[in-house]
């Protein structure tokens, strides 16, 4: 068990580690069907969540959708 | 005149053309946003009075610390309503086309609402950034709704870059201000071929209904809702507001004259 250190959200931010993204939404308490992923600046497809691990200094975005007009 | 019966996919029963973009018909011409409600609940019941299948999102950052509002699908059924996913608050054309490509990455469909603000105060489009966004999410794919100024050119370009729809603004986001200028709806509306949504300005009932009756395909409301004192009240008001200025488009009003023409006979009158 490691510690790692991300930008998630625009923020820093400690994760335990290894961690997959799909890893990092249970992390988080999000369900991977309410959200989108981008890893590094790339759109993660949710079937590859699971496969895709997180490593030290990554950026991170989770996002999903708002009102708005 | 058509029964509604004849014409089940048409909410109104105006006898009318189908609302279609990119093929995919829609019921309403009316299309809302939901933003800036006071409550989530106030909003639900907006939309449904205002008989909208299109609703307006935003893409944003999950909260983490879940102290504000969590997503918008807790509140609106995604299966009711047809998410029309915006890139409002976008700047340049790179950051629309992201904020576009991870709103269709939630797995819904492939229509944008396509914003390249370029100025803040007013808030009013940026062509250049607009045009370059609109060609490369439409060769990506997208079925691009571009929200553009009332101008021709800017308009006839869009549907060059190969947009489903434009949508040319009534007046400035947010302002209430109505339809300014009239002439230049009108006339995107006969020089384009794809539909012409009015998006943006709208401010009462008689905005949507004059809007409507320049003949445009439908209108895009947020604010003239979700800040009317009584949003579900207003919602109804512009449901039919809408219906009433298309139904009058379609019937093709009088000419407008600068002198009276009497309404009853001149002939028959007694003798004096």
């Amino acid at each position: 068990m490691t510690t790692l250190a991300i930008t998630l959200n625009g923020d820093p931010r400690e994760v335990p580690g290894p961690l997959t993204l799909a890893g990092l939404l249970a992390h988080l308490e999000l369900a991977p069907e309410t959200v989108v992923v981008e890893h590094n600046r790339r759109i993660v497809r949710r079937g590859e969540l699971a496969s895709q691990q997180v490593a030290a200094g990554d950026v991170v975005e989770i996002v999903h959708f708002v009102g708005g007009g | 005149m058509t029964s509604i019966a004849e014409h089940p996919a048409q909410a109104s029963g105006i006898d009318d053309v189908p609302f279609v973009i990119a093929g995919h018909t829609f019921r309403s011409r009316l299309m809302v946003g939901t933003g800036k409600y006071r409550t989530n609940a106030e909003m639900v019941a907006a939309i449904e009075a205002s008989g909208a299948d299109v609703v307006t999102v935003a893409v944003r950052r999950v909260d983490l610390d879940r102290t504000r509002e969590a997503g918008i699908l807790h509140h609106l059924d995604p299966k009711r309503f047809f998410l029309l996913s915006n890139t409002a608050g976008c700047y340049t054309a790179d950051e629309a086309i992201r904020y576009a490509r991870l709103a269709r990455e939630a797995g819904f469909n492939d229509f944008v609402k396509l914003e390249v603000i370029g100025d803040k105060e007013t808030l009013l489009p940026d062509a250049e950034g607009l045009l370059v966004a609109a060609r490369e999410l439409a060769k990506d794919g997208f079925k691009v709704l571009a929200y553009t100024n009332d101008d021709l050119i800017t308009a006839l370009r869009l549907e060059e870059a190969g947009c489903a729809a434009v949508m040319p603004l009534a007046s400035p986001i947010g302002s209430g201000l109505g339809l300014i200028n009239p002439f230049s709806i009108r006339t995107i509306k006969r020089r384009l071929t794809v539909p012409v949504i009015v998006d943006a300005g709208v401010g009462t009932a008689s905005d949507a209904c004059i809007t409507m009756e320049q003949g445009v395909d439908g209108i895009l409301m947020n604010t003239a809702l979700a800040e009317a004192q009584h949003p579900v009240r207003m919602a109804t008001a512009m449901r039919l507001a809408v219906e009433a200025g298309r139904a009058a488009f379609l019937a093709g009003r009088m000419p407008k004259r600068e002198v009276a023409v009497p309404s009853s006979p001149e002939t028959g009158k007694l003798g004096g």
